[in-house]
């Protein structure tokens, strides 16, 4: 039976006399020092009935001597020696490598090359799967999401993230335009150009431009970022204090990719359709307005439903890549720089592929 | 009367208290620990116990495995073989994490290099394992004992505020030191913690941990190449070689053995200084 920290009082003529019960622990502290805070004066303080005390309990106590000049009665030589050590505080023969012939040499690296690649992709999934195990578990623990962390992250890979992209998608929206009109013109179909920019934009190009400069972007500053907590150890500590990094660290990044990609992909889409419309009003003599109507006419809904649905799967790989390739790092600070490269190689060439899948599988559903 | 009886309950209590935590002889038990990586074997047959209360050193050359070994009984690298019991309990085989997260409680870790965390500053850093276990502890409380934990470890009054990078090698040791007792932990681990501190610096860590260890009632498992930390503070020394742990005693003791790698550990130069200082000292304070 394991008794929480207590405390009854009785009044006397200078304030209260308090009697501590119990564990005065940390552990066991529970309400005690609100309780304390409430009470009026207190003249003395008596430790002959607790069980056992920690320097948390002994600061309470030395709190309380402090704030009401209370007296110190019973204490054991252990919270004698606990009091006082509070008491004045605060305020690393081989030089050469085997040289072997060129054939041999060049089927080695292939063989490791491949091997290195299908590890990673076991590795990204396996990743991935652990963080979706990591959400299981935080979610039945019922521990919030770490909000703060997350939001932090929409400042870094969104908000600072738009005048570069929105830039970017506007110079893009200017050169499908040209280049656009430059071919269509010999058949006397400028005005296809609109078709071309509106479509494109919105359905492709805006939100893959946005995946790759995100990932250049924010996943290379995910695997930078944990890398370093890596090598510093950081990691480790989490771990032994019993904070699960998967949860601190990772969950709030991919949290915040895969919120932020739907918002900046459909930017970049206005932004390049914004910059087609300037081509084609000082090029083409198209005024805005014809621009946007025609715009209506021919851009469908699904269109956009499509980006909705790519984007957060975009998301959630950068986001997945990036963290994965920094929590491979170990032993020094160079790994740290090779894992950053690979980790924004792997996002984008990871994104293309999805991004191919994704256009014959809406193709297929007769999504044109 | 009731002077007499009030004076039994306080010895009764004073004995119930100068054996804590109770029940627990030995606070770590290790046996037959294999730790391996790829073909390279760390420890084979490692057996070593740690008795509550005590100061144990761990010496050893380079390379003989004893960061391995405090990670492998603080669960950060899963042993090959063996079984390690931190007061009954063997980390691999709890399942629960309530448990686990219970086990963890009892125990502070100070990393090599501090490992505190770059983005928190030093007070913020001790109250990260208050607010993981107690969430309910108000700021102000968090506050005052992020404060005398700083005083404690002997810390400037001014250091709370700065971030790691802030701080210097010393500096960041002792909040390394503070994190870790931020729960009031039972189990003290520590890894060099003198290691990189000048001779100065590295005395008053060595009086500090010595003194912490006294008031707090604490078991320290301490890993140290500083022949001077190992006079000034441990009650017993383990030596780590052969894979194994091959003596464990005081150091008069482990003198009375003849391996030869403690003797040329405790009786080269560096070995002879710090004995011959540590008598100077005795025979000085004998005098006065």
């Amino acid at each position: 039976m394991v008794a929480r920290a207590d405390f009854d009082y009785s009044d006397g003529a200078n304030g209260a006399a308090v009697r501590f019960t119990g564990r005065l622990t940390l552990a066991r502290l529970g309400d005690v020092p609100a309780r304390l805070d409430e009470l009026g004066p207190i003249e003395s303080i008596d430790l002959s009935g607790i069980e056992r005390i920690d320097t948390v309990g002994a600061w309470i106590v030395t709190r309380t001597v402090n704030e009401h000049g209370a007296k110190v009665v019973g204490a054991s030589p252990e919270a004698e020696r606990l009091l006082e050590a509070l008491k004045d505080d605060k305020s690393e023969y081989r030089v050469h490598r085997d040289r072997r012939s060129a054939i041999e040499r060049m089927l080695d690296q292939v063989g490791t090359a491949s091997l290195a690649i299908w590890r990673e992709l076991v590795g990204i999934i396996d990743f991935f799967g652990a963080m979706i195990v990591a959400l299981g578990i935080q979610i039945r623990a019922r521990r919030r999401l770490r909000w703060h962390a997350v939001v932090t992250r929409f400042q870094t890979v969104g908000v600072d993230a738009l005048p570069i992209i929105g830039l970017m998608s506007f110079l893009i929206g200017i050169v499908i335009a040209q280049q656009g009109a430059v071919q269509l013109e010999q058949f006397g179909l400028e005005v296809f150009t609109i078709n071309l920019v509106g479509r494109a934009s919105l359905r492709e190009l805006g939100l893959l431009m946005t995946a790759i400069m995100v990932a250049g972007r924010s996943g290379s500053a995910f695997a930078a970022q944990i890398g370093t907590m890596k090598l510093t150890e950081e990691v480790d500590a989490m771990r032994t204090i019993g904070v699960s990094p998967m949860e601190a660290i990772v969950l709030p990044r991919v949290a915040a990719s895969t919120i932020t990609m739907p918002l900046l992909g459909f930017y970049a889409s206005i932004c390049a359709i914004i910059g087609g419309g300037v081509f084609c009003w000082v090029g083409l003599d198209i005024p805005p307005l014809t621009y946007v109507q025609r715009l209506r006419e021919i851009i469908p809904m699904h269109d956009f439903y499509i980006m909705l649905i790519k984007a957060p799967v975009f998301g959630i790989l950068i986001g997945v890549t990036g963290c994965y390739e920094g929590m491979q790092v170990r032993q020094n600070a160079e790994e740290v720089g090779k894992r950053t490269t690979s980790a924004v190689v792997a996002a984008i060439f990871l994104v293309i592929v999805l991004d191919a899948f994704f256009a014959v599988f809406f193709s297929s559903l007769g999504w044109n | 009367m009731t002077d007499e009886i009030q004076a039994e309950i306080q010895e009764e209590l004073a004995a119930a208290e100068a054996v804590r935590p109770e029940k627990f002889e030995f606070a770590i038990r290790i046996r037959g620990l294999k730790n391996q990586f790829g073909d390279a074997v760390i420890h084979e047959n490692l057996d070593l116990d740690v008795r509550s209360g005590e100061i144990l050193g761990i010496v050893g050359g380079s390379g003989t495995g004893k960061s391995v070994l405090l990670r492998s009984i603080v669960g950060l690298q899963t042993p090959t073989e063996g079984e390690i019991e931190v007061y009954g309990k063997t980390l691999d085989a709890i399942t629960d994490q309530e448990e686990s997260r219970d086990l963890r409680r009892r125990w502070g870790v100070m990393f090599q290099g501090g490992a505190l965390f770059s983005t928190l500053s030093v007070a913020e850093n001790i109250q990260v394992p208050l607010r993981e276990y107690y969430p309910r502890l108000d700021q102000k409380l968090l506050d005052e004992i992020a404060a005398y934990k700083v005083s404690m470890v002997g810390l400037p009054p001014d250091a709370g505020p700065k971030f790691p990078a802030e701080l210097s090698g010393g500096m960041v040791k002792r909040a390394g030191l503070a994190r870790a007792l931020a729960l009031d932990p039972a189990l003290l681990f520590l890894d060099e913690p003198t290691a990189g501190l000048d001779p100065i610096g590295a005395a008053k860590f060595d009086e500090l941990i010595r003194e912490l260890a006294d008031t707090m009632g604490l078991t320290v498992f301490l890993i140290t190449h500083d022949l001077d930390s190992l006079y000034a503070t441990c009650d017993r020394v383990a030596v780590l070689a052969e894979k194994r742990v091959i003596a464990v005693g005081t150091i008069p003791e482990l003198l009375a053995t003849e391996h030869p790698w403690i003797q040329d550990y405790f009786n080269g130069p560096r070995g002879r200084a710090a004995a011959s200082c540590k008598q100077a000292i005795e025979r000085q304070d004998g005098k006065s």
